[in-house]
């Protein structure tokens, strides 16, 4: 099994997020809290299903992830863009 | 233009503060995500990949300097700076936040603006054709009848929950800039025997994952009972449209399943318990809502100034954008303005706050203070002298809005992809710009001629890629980004659907495919012959050997 992160939309603002090691939910991919298993999947989604309850994050899901030196990597391209913005943009230019 | 009455005003007001309540009680949880959900689609808020999104409704693609400013405000306040102009004549807002919603529709309020049916399963912001009023060959505005549609339709109790969203266009002229056939209800203006005004209807047109080209099924409708006979329309589709799946909801594939024919009786029957009834529009009321668009107070002017050839003579640059993007109007020493949102490598039919409010300006001292957006994703100033037509020119150069290139290659229908959208398999935006930067050179664009290149990023075909000249679907393979394409489609008079041309080509290819096809055009093509012209004339082969000879 991938590394599974799991990422959603901040209800308030609908920006995307992830939830972190320290139990939060970050923009950053960086620092998101890895299921190496099931089991540990399975926690982070009850956490996940916590947040949504306490009106945090909408829809949140898992999302497979890559561990590299050079950090976490999404492995696919809409998760890619969900985390790093569209490719390029008007307020951008 | 039409200005609200105090029936518009009561009821945008009361939307705002009901959705200002409906978005606090789901802050604070009283309301949870399946709750909320269909009440902030209802009023035009989705939730995308990145953030939310919020469509805000211009009524047949028209708008006043005072709502395009108002726009700017929002792009500015409350988004990053810039909005995206839609195939329904629409403005997207790509990152408001939930709690800033209640505010972006009392501000919007103020300029008579809202997100009303800009989602949902109900009949949808209603197009005209961009030139209408102004047209050269036109038989009547069709805004009129596009401002009584939208009275009807807003809110309609029986029609707010139809089988799936419904969309309907009008025009009044005689060559189809509204696409009206891939419309659930197209109605295009025409006159009876004695002169009287009335509409061609065709039903069941639609692209989405099922591409249907609409049919006739009355040639003449009467004015007065326009009213009358589209809720007749509606009332055999709510009835009997699918319910039970999704992608066979909507109204095309009601009536290729009974078949034309059968589908018209069905409405003539309906239509007969109807007819001359409350919904039979009084000439007092048409007369009303005509008076709103009656034509601003025109100059009387020479047609054809002489400074016009002088500047044209002078400056290649103005002639050139004279050649593309100036229109013929019906008004002698006039012209229509045609603005693009498609500058080399820019995002098709984006504009900032700070272009939004130049053209703003233009149109308040050259345009009698209107605007139009139109379903090719760029602006129209409908009403400048010619006269003017260089400090316009040089108004637009400025803001880099005046890139002559209408109707021309660069000129894409191009949906936001995945680079915005949660429905999208592929980005289409990085597409659009690459092929743009590869046709840069505008005189190449011009001796390639009339092109029209649509790009959807998924299967719903947002981006209108059944009816591209050229078009491009973007499609997943095993998480990679591909495109396929498709050849001689058109939404114009003739309307038809492209054919697939063969296998996709991946991102890296699809440049290339672009640029062989246009090449093996220039090849084959007869004096004087369009591309669409010389694909009917010589159909897929010559492409298709071209395309896959390496492969």
């Amino acid at each position: 099994m991938y590394l599974k992160a799991i990422t959603a939309n901040r209800l308030r603002d609908g920006r995307v997020v992830y939830l972190s090691e320290a139990g939060n939910w970050s923009q950053s991919l960086e620092g998101s809290r890895l299921a190496r298993d099931e089991e540990e999947l399975q926690s982070l989604l009850d956490q996940a299903e916590v947040s949504v309850l306490r009106n945090e994050v909408v829809a949140p899901y898992a999302i497979d992830v890559l561990e590299l030196d050079s950090g976490y990597l999404t492995t696919r391209c809409r998760e890619e863009i969900r985390s790093t913005g569209p490719s390029r943009r008007t307020d951008a230019a | 233009m039409y200005r609200y009455d105090e029936f518009d005003e009561a009821l945008v007001r009361e939307r705002v503060a009901q959705f200002s309540d409906q978005v606090q009680r789901r802050l604070n949880g009283e309301l949870n995500e399946d709750e909320f959900k269909p009440l902030r689609l209802m009023n035009g808020l989705y939730l995308q990949l990145h953030a939310y999104m919020f469509r805000i409704a211009i009524p047949y693609g028209t708008l006043s300097s005072v709502q395009l400013r108002k726009l700017a405000h929002v792009a500015r306040t409350y988004d990053k700076g810039y909005g995206h102009i839609t195939t329904r004549q629409n403005m997207q807002f790509n990152w408001p936040r939930l709690e800033d919603a209640p505010a972006i529709l009392s501000d919007l309020a103020d300029a008579q603006l809202h997100a009303i049916q800009t989602s949902g399963n109900c009949i949808r912001n209603t197009t005209a054709d961009q030139y209408a009023g102004v047209a050269a060959d036109e038989i009547a505005d069709p805004r009129h009848y596009c401002e009584i549609i939208r009275q009807w339709s807003t809110l309609h109790p029986e029609f707010s929950f139809l089988p799936r969203k419904f969309k309907i266009a009008v025009t009044g002229a005689e060559e189809d800039r509204a696409a009206l056939r891939t419309h659930d209800i197209g109605l295009r203006m025409r006159r009876d025997a004695d002169g009287n005004p009335g509409f061609e209807v065709m039903v069941g047109g639609g692209l989405g994952r099922t591409p249907v080209v609409g049919v006739t099924i009355r040639e003449f409708l009467p004015e007065e009972h326009l009213l009358s006979y589209l809720e007749s329309t509606l009332r055999v589709y709510n009835q009997l449209g699918r319910r039970d799946n999704i992608h066979k909801a909507r109204i095309k594939i009601l009536v290729q399943s009974v078949g034309r024919d059968a589908f018209a009786r069905m409405v003539e029957e309906e239509w007969a318990q109807l007819r001359d009834g409350y919904l039979t529009l009084p000439q007092e009321e048409l007369d009303t809502i005509a008076r709103y668009f009656a034509p601003p107070p025109y100059e009387t002017l020479e047609d054809s100034p002489p400074e016009l050839e002088l500047w044209q003579s002078t400056s290649p640059g103005f002639a050139a954008w004279m050649n593309e993007n100036v229109a013929a109007h019906k008004q002698a020493g006039y012209a229509i303005v045609n603005i693009s949102l498609k500058p080399e490598g820019g995002v098709p039919g984006d504009i900032t706050a700070e272009q939004m409010d130049v053209v703003a300006d233009l149109a308040e001292r050259y345009s009698f203070s209107e605007i139009r957006a139109t379903h090719e994703q760029n602006l129209v100033l409908p009403y400048v002298r010619k006269l003017d037509l260089m400090a316009v020119w040089q108004g637009l150069q400025q803001a880099g809005l005046a890139t002559a290139n209408i109707g021309l290659i660069s000129d894409m229908i191009c949906c936001p992809g995945l680079d915005y959208c949660n429905l999208a398999n592929t980005r289409s935006i990085p597409v659009a710009q690459e092929i743009s930067e590869r046709f840069a050179d505008l005189s190449k664009q011009r001796d390639i001629g009339p092109l029209k290149i649509k790009m959807s990023g998924c299967i719903n075909a947002c981006g209108h890629h059944h009816v591209g000249h050229i078009g491009i679907l973007g499609v997943d393979k095993k998480g990679q980004e591909y495109y396929q394409i498709t050849l001689g489609g058109s939404a114009e008079n003739e309307t038809t659907l492209g054919n697939i041309v063969g296998p996709a080509f991946s991102a890296a290819e699809i440049g290339d495919a672009m640029e062989t096809i246009v090449d093996t055009y220039l090849t084959i093509r007869e004096e004087g012959e369009s591309f669409l012209e010389t694909y009917r004339r010589v159909g897929q082969q010559p492409f298709k050997e071209t395309l896959y000879a390496a492969h």
